[in-house]
């Protein structure tokens, strides 16, 4: 039965990536703990990724915000205006 | 009783510029994480819907109709750059064959970080870092984990808009997060 639940660390780590998402499945996560067991490498990767996924969140809003204000130049719009028009005459 | 009444909506291509230019800029730049390449695609969304407005049947608003487009122009950008050769390749961090299929590669097993680096994780130098480190990344790669990660979409929404499945999501998702931790660990935690 607990062959079943064996998983590679290739394996593991993707679990442990889609777990940062909450898109983990009970079963996964199950396996993925098992796999805790014995890697210790994957322990320390999965300790590394939840703090990954807390600065990728901060960065995410900081982003937002600041991509939010984006947009293009007067200039640019004004050229884009010509062109459409040019392509209506 | 009253039928229910249908809005025909109609398309204005005078108007275009100045009540879309930034609402489909800022969809695409979330995406595309670039501005000439946004700028085009805005450009070439403008263009399309000039030459089939005669198809625009009136059913969705203009802006809908708009959205639609830019996102096959979107579409067809990501096409294109995972069809291209040459593109920056995703470094191994597994065995691929033979009896450690599966494990960590020596060369890339996490190191430990080191403690004062780990608290300075609100800064915009890291975030600048983080930005280094994913383009470094090919692009469908980045463009991918950008759309999950930074602009925080449905694993569903990103599939449909890129037309991948979701096994093929989580591959990318999961080779691009451990490329970016090796990064992080080379040029931040640990440099």
């Amino acid at each position: 039965m607990f062959k079943k639940l064996e998983i590679t660390c290739d394996e593991a780590t993707t679990i442990c990536d889609k777990n940062q998402y909450g898109e983990a499945s009970l079963l996964d996560k199950i396996k993925l703990n098992n796999h805790f067991i014995r890697c210790k490498i994957c322990v320390l990767y999965t300790k590394q990724n939840t703090m990954l996924t807390k600065i990728y969140k901060g960065k995410a809003k900081a982003d937002q915000k600041y991509k939010a204000t984006l947009c293009m130049s007067n200039e640019e719009k004004e050229k884009l205006r010509k062109e459409l028009e040019k392509l209506r005459a | 009783m009253n039928e229910p009444t249908t809005v025909v909506h109609k398309l204005d291509p005078n108007k275009w510029i100045d009540n879309y230019s930034d609402y489909l800029y800022n969809y695409a730049i979330v995406r595309v994480n670039d501005h000439d390449l946004t700028k085009d695609l805005v450009q070439e969304t403008f263009l399309a819907g000039l030459k089939s407005a005669k198809n625009f049947e009136g059913k969705s608003t203009e802006r809908t109709w708009l959205i639609s487009i830019l996102k096959r122009k979107i579409i067809d950008y990501y096409r294109k750059i995972n069809s291209k050769k040459g593109q920056a390749e995703i470094r191994m961090n597994f065995y691929e064959d033979g009896e450690n299929e599966g494990s960590w590669l020596e060369e890339r097993v996490p190191q430990s970080w080191d403690h004062e680096a780990e608290k300075k994780i609100e800064t915009v130098e890291l975030h600048n870092q983080i930005d280094d480190c994913i383009d470094y990344l090919p692009e469908k790669y980045a463009m991918v984990f950008r759309m999950k990660t930074i602009q925080e979409m449905e694993t569903e929404d990103i599939c449909k808009e890129l037309d991948i499945t979701p096994s093929n999501l989580w591959v990318i998702i999961h080779r691009a997060r451990t490329q970016l931790r090796k990064c992080l660990e080379d040029n931040w935690f640990n440099n």
